[in-house]
């Protein structure tokens, strides 16, 4: 099963919307029904610590919250697709793909507190800083595929994520492009949510951005963004395909942002209540839970993943008020790997400056 | 001792980098078969190899951009950016990603990424090949900013910039390239963020980087002709400055003059001023004099002579000083700049 050119003739899609597993002549998912019970579990995780995040901003807990309501058959099926040292490059709306792969909540939540800019072990976790600046990560993993390729590292590949805003972005170009020039091992993989914050798709690009790879000579697939199946089955083959000298793949997965592109973002400005309501019909985590029934999955399960789920929105809220208060003196020790004498004396005098007035040394 | 253009010093300081840590690699436009269009990594290639010396297309962000994924496996990346005014491209890359990775990953991703900058004027080039952009770097927190104005500088500046552990912009004087230089091969090279004294003076202090170096040598030879005797200091680093050697020169002198191409407005010199009014403020006899390029695109090359300061401006703001004639200026501005020139 590889990652040829023809699987851009159709969407790629295993399960439907109604939970009806299909067939594809390039790709299969190849996991057993309590793999499938497991990307479940993962997804209505996802989604709950992703209302709950959405509710600590409303709450005045966090200053900003980008969900990923609707997206987490990427995320999860992308999490699974990977290798034990694969590495991910993250936009934010990726940031749960790296919960999944070990990254703190509160790490996470961090960055939404104002409590600081990231600052997990990017190695550790194989998930790299998360991307604001849209579209300037593609070539980081570029750039990281080539040191796996000089180091001859054949068991590794990497994936960098961005959206369908980014893919206007001239850096996502050039990382393509030089990529498939070294023949690195990195996947690009599109969330086509439909929205670079209020601007539609279409009128991002003229041609589908699948497309687009024709162009730069690299295969590109198109896959049900929706689906769990499908994102894992086409993510999975297309990073094999890398580690094994094949070359880049561009994916692109069709998508849809069902919340705002953040909470400060007001979508209703922009796009029609029905349009959301027909995408709420093509459900991520409905069609999994309707296949699941149908094979005769122990209806218990639900009621647990529910339960955990609970239980973990919770957890979520306990961990983003126990982020501990950032210390601007200790932030001049985080610019250079090599202090400065200029930034010590800054320090100092600012250290000095809040004593002053009682503050801590 | 050896005696090697500033090009070819660089040059075997980087021969000699690549050959001491295999992490290190060079990408560029053209650095290659071709050696680099100034051929500063003449013959690198076919020493090491392509997969160490990488012939890149023609897109700066993407170098960069690559480079620092390939820092992110561990890699010590040297990227040349084939002229000044090339680096706009990659200045997203440079401002956003590379100097701010280790912040932003709290010390779990460092950027020991050096880039190659050649830049400044006086080569009879056309647009865009004659830029000063130093300033913009400086001002950016996680950059650390140097320029060699000595062959012997070229030689070692280049090898302790690639083991530093910080993204550094190193600036090459491309005026300067062709001049030659004694480098001792041998040396325990001076630190690479200290300034060095060129030459001590008791009169008034030139504070000078990169392509200005030589010009207030020189200015320095023609002063003392006349019976004036100035100090000339190597600034070097440009981020972090060392200024201490201009303080002690400044407080000896009363007078201080800051030497450079890039614009005048916001540009080193100001700090400068402002640091050593700071520090030396009891010392000083006049203020704090700056010779530089004026507030324009860089100019045509046919007047470029004109735009650069050179012997005639640093010594004619000399001698104003030595005198209590330094200029005052109105820009005529604002409001009262209007109804000035209305009424």
């Amino acid at each position: 099963m590889g990652v040829s050119p023809s699987g851009r003739d159709r969407l790629v899609q295993l399960l439907t919307s109604d939970g009806v597993r299909r067939e594809h002549p390039d790709f299969n998912y190849d996991g057993d029904l309590p793999s499938v019970a497991e990307l479940y579990r993962q997804m209505v995780l996802v989604r709950r610590v992703d209302t709950e995040g959405f509710a600590l901003q409303r709450h005045g807990e966090l200053g900003l919250w980008p969900p990923s309501l609707g997206q987490e058959a990427v995320l999860v099926g992308g999490a699974a697709a990977l290798g034990p040292t694969d590495f991910v490059y993250p936009t934010y709306r990726e940031m749960l793909l790296g919960w999944l792969l070990g990254v703190s909540i509160s790490d996470l939540l961090s960055v939404w507190r104002g409590s600081s800019h990231g600052g997990w072990d990017s190695h550790r976790h194989r998930f790299g800083p998360m991307s604001i600046v849209i579209g300037s990560h593609p070539l980081h993993a570029t750039g990281h595929a080539l040191g796996l390729a000089m180091r001859g590292q054949s068991d590794s590949a990497v994936i960098a994520y961005f959206g369908d805003g980014a893919s206007s972005q001239g850096d996502v170009m050039e990382a393509i492009e030089l990529a498939v020039l070294q023949q690195v091992p990195v996947v690009f993989f599109c969330q086509n949510n439909q929205f670079a914050i209020s601007h539609p798709v279409a009128r991002q690009s003229a041609v589908p951005i699948v497309q687009r790879a024709d162009g730069f000579g690299l295969p590109g697939i198109q896959i049900d963004g929706n689906d769990v199946l499908a994102c894992h089955a086409v993510t999975q083959a297309a990073l094999k395909q890398a580690r094994e000298g094949g070359g880049p793949t561009l994916i692109e997965a069709i998508t849809y942002r069902m919340g705002p592109h953040t909470t400060s973002d007001d979508p209703t400005r922009y796009r029609d209540a029905a349009e959301v309501e027909s995408w709420r019909a093509r459900d991520p985590i409905d069609r999994v839970r309707a296949y699941l029934a149908t094979e005769g999955w122990e209806p218990a399960f639900f009621d647990d993943v529910d339960r955990e789920a609970e239980a973990l929105g919770e957890s979520v809220r306990a961990a983003c008020l126990a982020i501990p208060e950032p210390d601007l003196a200790a932030w001049f020790d985080n610019v250079y790997a090599e202090q400065t004498g200029e930034l010590r004396s800054q320090q100092a005098e600012y250290v000095a400056w809040r004593q002053q007035y009682g503050g801590v040394a | 001792m050896t005696e090697l253009s500033l090009a070819k010093a660089i040059n075997a300081g980087l021969q000699a980098a690549l050959a001491a840590d295999d992490r290190v690699v060079l990408l560029g436009e053209d650095i290659g078969r071709l050696g680099g269009v100034f051929r500063v990594t003449d013959g690198l290639q076919a020493e090491f190899g392509e997969g160490r010396v990488i012939d890149t297309p023609v897109a700066e962000s993407g170098i960069v951009g690559t480079a620092i994924g390939l820092a992110h496996t561990g890699f010590r990346p040297v990227v040349e950016i084939q002229f000044d005014g090339f680096v706009y491209p990659a200045y997203d890359q440079i401002v956003t990603q590379l100097a701010r990775h280790y912040n932003r990953t709290a010390g779990h991703l460092p950027m020991p990424v050096v880039i190659r900058i050649p830049y400044g004027g006086g080569i009879g080039a056309v647009e865009h090949h004659s830029e000063s952009p130093e300033g913009q770097f400086v001002l950016t927190p996680g950059l650390k900013v140097v320029t060699p104005a000595t062959a012997e500088d070229g030689y070692w500046m280049i090898q302790q910039a690639i083991e530093a552990e910080d993204p550094v912009i190193f600036l090459e004087p491309k005026r300067l390239y062709w001049q030659t230089g004694s480098v001792d091969l041998d040396a325990t090279p001076t630190s690479l963020w200290s300034s060095v004294v060129r030459r001590e003076g008791t009169d008034a202090t030139l504070i000078a980087y990169g392509p200005t170096v030589s010009t207030c040598l020189e200015a320095a030879e023609v002063a003392e002709s006349d019976g004036v005797d100035l100090a000339v200091i190597d600034l070097r680093s440009l981020s972090p400055l060392d200024l201490e050697p201009v303080y002690a020169s400044v407080r000896q002198t009363g007078r201080a003059v800051v030497v450079h191409e890039a614009a005048r407005t916001l540009g080193l010199g100001a700090e400068i001023a402002s640091r050593v009014m700071q520090e030396c403020f009891y010392s000083l006899e006049a203020p704090v004099q700056r010779v530089a390029g004026y507030d324009v695109p860089y100019p045509p090359s046919r007047v470029e002579d004109d735009y650069l300061p050179g012997l005639d401006r640093i010594l004619d703001t000399v001698e104003a000083i030595l005198n209590d004639e330094w200029q005052t200026e109105s820009t005529g501005d604002g409001q009262w700049g209007q109804q000035g020139q209305t009424g």
